[in-house]
């Protein structure tokens, strides 16, 4: 299966953000070797330079890292992953508040909906 | 290393009167997949067929590392034609072996295994098979060369979107960083993903030559719009 990619932004970016949250997902643990350039690029069905594009950038922030022969892992630096998925947390929210307010709800609003539909679900 | 394809100032003109190729010059490295893009008429198959020798260039010239095309280029050149050439009388399998004896970068074993992902039976004759398969036959045979340029005149263009993408797969399988594929189709949006570059062509000269994220970058839109856009009708 291919990747589901969009029209309009840059696919390395959405190939990095793709990785991000397999690794947030655990589909991969800390310190685990990613499969190589070649096999994400056939998974994802993109362009192998571009996939080696998306994991150099992933490399230069930190997240994973290369060992010069035997492929690249992912961190193992546990408080990075923590903020990572920190940091996709309030990505989220932050897109669902603002579809809310072009529903026309304010955020006190929302909130309260939030907690409705969390008491009705329970 | 030399650039594997050279357009220098390259034309070509047809009777006389209209340029098909005006001046074109492009410059493809190894290591990359590139779509050549145009509207109907805009010279993609006549820059495919002076890369591959079948025309002869008005004014320019066209290099294939360095060569003019020749005996010599079509060793390391695989090319799609747009049009199936294949003998109907012949069955897969002499195809395949008459394509081993040809080419010595033929590798017999990766046109077995694409026929049977593709379910394709090699005691069949041609004249058998549908349009689509033919298409696929072709396509193997071509794909199961270690070329150094890949010159494919719409791959994808006659198959049902399953072999499609099996296709796509095939082309990102035997990718390699000495070789280049170029690819003209009409069929942007099914590409688009795993192509490094694009080359619009517009009658006869060069539109744009940038790479896919590059554009998405710039522009903000898929190259599929961008080229719905630029040759708006």
């Amino acid at each position: 299966m291919s990747w589901e990619l969009d029209n309009d932004r840059p696919i390395y970016l959405q190939l990095m953000d793709r990785i991000r949250q397999d690794i947030i997902a655990s589909l991969y643990r800390p310190g685990e070797k990613l499969p190589s350039v070649r096999e994400l690029a056939l998974i994802a069905s993109v362009n192998p330079n571009t996939m080696q594009k998306a994991l150099s950038e992933l490399e230069r922030e930190g997240l994973v890292y290369s060992q010069r022969t035997s492929g690249r892992f992912i961190t193992e630096d546990e408080k990075m992953l923590k903020q990572l998925k920190d940091e996709l947390a309030f990505e989220q929210i932050r897109k669902f508040f603002e579809q809310m307010k072009q529903l026309g709800f304010q955020e006190e609003e929302t909130l309260s909906l939030i907690q409705k539909t969390l008491k009705r679900e329970a | 290393m030399k650039p594997i394809l050279e357009c220098r100032e390259l034309s070509k003109k047809y009777n006389n009167i209209s340029y098909a190729l005006n001046s074109l010059n492009l410059t493809l490295e190894r290591g990359q997949i590139v779509g050549l893009l145009g509207p109907n008429g805009s010279g993609k198959t006549t820059l495919i067929k002076l890369i591959n020798g079948l025309l002869i260039p008005t004014g320019g010239e066209v290099l294939i590392d360095g060569m003019a095309p020749g005996v010599k280029t079509k060793k390391i050149v695989s090319y799609l034609p747009e049009r199936t050439y294949l003998d109907e009388s012949m069955k897969v399998k002499d195809i395949i072996s008459y394509f081993a004896d040809f080419y010595d970068d033929f590798v017999t074993e990766r046109a077995y295994q694409m026929l049977r992902d593709l379910e394709i039976r090699a005691e069949v004759r041609l004249r058998t098979l549908s349009k689509g398969t033919k298409e696929k036959l072709q396509l193997i045979l071509v794909m199961s060369r270690d070329a150094s340029l890949y010159v494919l005149d719409e791959p994808i263009g006659g198959v049902d979107p399953a072999a499609r993408d099996y296709i796509l797969r095939t082309i990102l399988t035997n990718y390699n960083e000495d070789a280049a594929i170029l690819l003209s189709t009409h069929l942007i949006h099914d590409i688009e993903n795993i192509l490094d570059r694009v080359v619009f062509i517009r009658q006869g000269q060069l539109a744009l030559n940038a790479t896919v994220d590059e554009i998405r970058m710039e522009q903000g839109k898929s190259i599929d719009s961008l080229f719905r856009e630029v040759f708006r009708c």
